[in-house]
């Protein structure tokens, strides 16, 4: 990889990939950064406490942990419609996830994505939150709807 | 996506700067999914309470709204979801003059855009049911899976931003629930309970739900022994959206579009039974305290009907604990004029208008208030309030009302 990926300020390293995933769909600029991996869903709602950054629905897989300039590698978008305003206020305040991956993505997610300018992927052929590891630097590429995995 | 001479004028800025905004948004989601072209739309309801927009959203409300008029209106009757709050009990709720101020602030750059301030979640009850393949841009997830389901309506979930921008643009992207091909059910559920309560209705939609899992999946359900009415729909399709983000379902032999489960059924369904032990699974999931802190009525807004049944229930007691209700700014004269509003409020609870409770800062106004443990007839809203940090309850009408007198649940 030889352009410099959006990361917090980071810059992604030259490196090989071994592992490539593809996505249906994408959006937004690309990124490299670190994963959160849960088999579960998300709202900006119902899942978060979005002043402390951190997931707060007790139920949630990843309950009490910080989804700030995280690489969130989620099963599917859930709830009602008020990510759709919510992920840009996040990223008026900086308590955004890096991007946002999901195995089914609707329709709200994507819609707060674009107004909050967050990079997404959705629609693999093999369960993502199964093929990425937690806590793995990846390199989403959103143009050409790859993940890579070191 | 392919574009006709006006959307080109659009995007090209040749109308001006709002619906230049608007139609790019709808570009980006539309070839997110593969949209081929846009869909016209006769209607737009926008969600949009201050807690979701923040600062932030406000202020770029107010900045498409201080663009030149004849450039900035909504081009489609294009109506707004709750309020975060009663404008005229904001006191009472303990909100703080932040946040009613925000509203304000929303409420005058919506007007400025010609937006029509309905407030309301329940507009299929109230302001304007769509019909049976009318394409709409509908934002709050019970109003677009019962204008789907019950209606047969076509529209996908909108948040704010979309649903603004189909209103300004008066179309919306071609994907999703606009086409044929993604209204096949893809689940097939047969259950042997037919409830008799809301929030049992609520539950049944919320075990389908869970089940259904993701946006995509449509539910056929075979088993239902009689027409339910359009309040026992509302919170079972409420309730459906939010456990499982579904958009679209089918009752065979009743809902528009399933007058026979042929008519719906998709070529490989997955297959579930459903019965009342599952119903009650979900509601006992939930039964974790007995003592109750606060009664609320509320998401969706309560129907006429639904506040003259809370006013029959409360007549001759007294409550020892607050006992919201919350209805739209349509029902409300009419609960005034029946005196439904008197009687709720004479044995100590209050009916709110134009707002929704998980839509009103449910997190600070728990922590002025000290309210914890809540009960509700609602499944969604028992779906959504762990997240703001509350034990919420969920139980019949009758168990909340009388929880509110005697602090308990039954």
């Amino acid at each position: 990889m030889n352009a410099k990926a959006r990361a917090g300020g980071r810059v992604a390293p030259v490196t090989f990939y071994p592992k490539v995933l593809r996505a249906r769909h994408g959006m937004g600029q690309r990124v490299y950064g670190e994963t959160l991996v849960a088999k579960d869903g998300f709202s900006a709602r119902y899942d978060l406490d979005r002043i402390a950054g951190v997931f707060s629905r007790p139920a949630h897989k990843l309950a009490g942990q910080s989804y700030v300039g995280k690489i969130l590698v989620l099963d599917t978008a859930k709830g009602g419609v008020a990510s759709a305003w919510m992920l840009a206020e996040m990223r008026s305040r900086d308590k955004v996830p890096l991007a946002i991956i999901f195995n089914t993505v609707n329709p709200i997610l994507v819609q707060g994505a674009a107004l909050g300018e967050i990079t997404m992927l959705a629609g693999f052929d093999q369960d993502v939150t199964q093929a990425i590891p937690n806590g793995a630097m990846v390199e989403i590429d959103p143009d050409a709807r790859t993940i890579r995995l070191r | 996506m392919k574009l006709n001479s006006e959307e080109s004028a659009m995007l090209a800025g040749e109308l001006g700067p709002v619906p230049k905004l608007a139609i790019e948004h709808q570009v980006k989601v539309g070839e997110f999914f593969g949209a081929r072209d846009f869909v016209p739309v006769t209607q737009a309801h926008i969600m949009a309470d201050t807690e979701s927009l923040g600062e932030s959203g406000v202020k770029w409300l107010e900045m498409l709204a201080a663009t030149r008029k004849g450039e900035r209106t909504v081009r489609i009757p294009t109506i707004t979801d709750p309020r975060g709050t009663d404008f005229t009990k904001a006191k009472q709720l303990k909100q703080a003059d932040w946040m009613v101020d925000l509203e304000r602030r929303a409420v005058a750059a919506f007007e400025k855009l010609g937006v029509s301030m309905t407030d309301t979640c329940i507009n299929y009850q109230t302001v304007l049911a769509a019909t049976k393949g009318e394409h709409v841009a509908f934002g709050d997830t019970g109003v677009v899976i019962y204008s789907n389901s019950v209606c047969g309506a076509r529209s996908n979930f909108e948040g704010g931003p979309s649903a603004l921008s189909a209103g300004l643009t008066g179309r919306t992207p071609r994907y999703g629930f606009h086409l044929d091909k993604h209204r096949r059910a893809t689940l097939h559920v047969r259950t042997s309970c037919t409830p008799e309560s809301l929030n049992d209705w609520g539950a049944l939609g919320g075990v389908i739900g869970r089940l259904a899992g993701n946006y995509w999946d449509v539910p056929v359900i075979e088993g239902i022994d009689r027409a339910p009415t359009s309040d026992e729909l509302k919170h079972f399709g409420a309730a459906m959206a939010s456990f499982g983000s579904v958009a679209l379902y089918h009752l065979a032999g009743i809902t528009p579009e399933a007058s026979r489960l042929a008519d719906v059924a998709g070529d490989s369904m997955r297959r579930h039974r459903v019965g009342r032990a599952e119903v009650e699974a979900l509601q006992g999931s939930y039964a974790v305290d007995k003592k109750v802190d606060v009664v609320v009525f509320s998401a969706p807004q309560l129907s006429l009907f639904e506040l003259r049944r809370l006013a029959e229930l409360c007549d001759g007691r007294k409550f020892r604990l607050p006992l919201l209700a919350v209805t739209s700014p349509q029902v409300k004269p009419d609960s005034d004029r029946f005196g439904y509003t008197r009687r709720i409020e004479a044995a100590g609870g209050t009916v709110f208008a134009g707002m929704c409770f998980y839509q009103s800062y449910a997190r600070e106004i728990a922590e002025a208030n000290g309210w914890k443990r809540l009960a509700t007839n609602s499944a969604k809203m028992v779906n959504i309030l762990g997240g703001y940090g509350y034990v919420p309850m969920l139980a019949s009408m009758e168990d909340c009302v009388d929880a509110a007198r005697t602090g308990r649940l039954a």
